[in-house]
């Protein structure tokens, strides 16, 4: 009997598959957390442009120690390079940008993610407060919405769900949802699984998902940058 | 003309009262007017609304809104975040609000940026797109344009706003220096009265060529040069 080892996928491993989707000219907001390690993911003919919350529009890498302009961060709040053919916008106009559509793709991190395309991302069970931060102007602005988060919570509670229990961030966006088991899209047939992690069947990705999945005919083995 | 440039951050702030409402500008750290907010808590007013991305971490002895919110001087927040921004970071807002000490508004960042350039445009509403359909939109009119729903949001005026800038001239023209401009121009146009503390000294009018202005001094009441020994940004340690 042939030893399938099951290998669920690393942070960056799901973040290079969501950031393979870029297209060239693309403009690209990403969130704190996973979503930030797509810009690790350097494609050898597409380029992009990073935009920021805080006004920042075509802004480099992660600042090296001793490099740091104190005037110049990310939306996580971590010092970047400027970048030849960098701009800078205010709070007002940068938001303006996100809503009036001219951001192609955001990747953000959930809580949760339903099979209709809603995701929540702001406020935990049972939290008084939350933090909203730019999330629902990307997720309502975006063209494209693009989750990268864990499969199941800490104590193996399906993440990827029928529909949200928790307070909605936006409705209906979400289009592409990479895990530490897979790859799914959303359709009108809700989660369609369309690429796995190493050793897992559909069966097992199933199992750990609160919401029927649909098999795509072409699955495959999670694609990986070579 | 009345003079703009004050002599000190104390002088600046010395006449805001009780219940005042301040927008501070800043994210993340940089064009946080942290000599004014400490000028601020040393001056003593109380009751305050402030509106604000976050309601302030005060972490590390690094001023910001927290001080004030942590020293109980705070009545209610408009912001982003009635939670920390990052779970794992304490802020001394998040537990007075879970007490019912303290009074917020929590709202989209993009609507709250937009509430105040309305407030200093002249409009006194508009739609948005953002939050439709979540929490956000409850109690609110709502309305569809064009086969999409949007929720009417309303202008954010303030008595006084705190800015950082990088240059002044005597007039008030502004230049901010890479992401220190964030929510800068919008609150200078807002507020009734804005303050603006200044990395470098205050320079004369006809120093900062008119076309790179990013502020107009019309919008600018009061300026303070931060000295040598004041709150500096400096990247943190790491």
């Amino acid at each position: 009997m042939t030893e399938h080892l099951r290998q669920p996928l690393d942070r960056q491993t799901m973040a290079n598959r969501l950031a393979m989707e870029f297209h060239d000219g693309w403009v690209v907001n990403l969130g704190i957390g996973i979503p930030t390690l797509c810009s690790n993911f350097v494609h050898p003919d597409r380029h992009v442009v990073f935009q920021s919350e805080n006004g920042l529009v075509n802004y480099g890498p992660l600042a090296e120690r001793g490099e740091e302009d104190p005037n110049l961060v990310n939306a996580g709040g971590q010092y970047v390079v400027e970048m030849a053919g960098m701009a800078i916008l205010d709070h007002a106009d940068s938001f303006a940008l996100i809503r009036a559509g001219y951001v192609d793709v955001t990747v953000l991190g959930a809580y949760e993610v339903a099979a209709n395309g809603d995701f929540a991302n702001w406020k935990v069970a049972g939290a008084k407060g939350g933090g909203i931060g730019g999330a629902m102007d990307l997720a309502v602005g975006a063209k494209n919405v693009f989750l990268a988060l864990e499969h199941t919570t800490r104590d193996g509670k399906p993440r990827l769900v029928e529909r949200c229990a928790l307070p909605v961030t936006a409705v209906g966006v979400v289009k592409l949802v990479a895990t530490n088991l897979g790859l799914f899209e959303i359709t009108e047939q809700g989660f369609v699984l369309t690429e796995i992690a190493p050793g897992y069947t559909p069966e097992d990705v199933q199992a750990v998902t609160g919401a029927p999945l649909t098999v795509s005919p072409e699955l495959r083995e999670f694609a990986r940058v070579s | 003309m009345r003079e703009k440039v004050y002599p000190d951050f104390a002088a600046a702030v010395a006449d805001i009262p009780d219940g005042a409402s301040i927008m501070l500008a800043g994210f993340a750290g940089p064009g946080t007017a942290r000599n004014l907010i400490a000028a601020l808590y040393r001056q003593g007013a109380k009751g305050l609304t402030l509106i604000s991305n976050t309601p302030g971490r005060w972490q590390d002895d690094r001023v910001d809104s927290g001080l004030l919110v942590k020293e109980g001087r705070v009545a209610k927040v408009h912001a982003a975040f009635t939670a920390s921004p990052h779970p794992s970071v304490p802020s001394p807002f998040t537990d007075l609000y879970e007490a019912g000490k303290i009074e917020a508004e929590l709202m989209p960042q993009g609507t709250l940026a937009e509430r105040i350039r309305a407030a200093g445009a002249g409009i006194a509403a508009f739609y948005t797109p953002t939050g439709v359909g979540t929490e956000m939109a409850d109690g609110k009119e709502t309305r569809v344009f064009g086969g999409r729903e949007y929720v009417l949001e309303t202008a954010l005026h303030a008595d006084y706003a705190f800015v950082r800038a990088r240059r002044a001239d005597r007039f008030g023209n502004l230049q901010y220096h890479r992401t220190q401009r964030n929510f800068g121009p919008v609150m200078a146009r807002a507020a009734k009265v804005t303050i603006v503390e200044v990395d470098e000294p205050v320079v004369e009018e006809g120093d900062i060529d008119p076309d790179h202005v990013h502020t107009p001094g019309i919008f600018v009441d009061r300026i303070v040069a931060v000295p040598p020994d004041g709150i500096q940004e400096v990247p943190p340690e790491r």
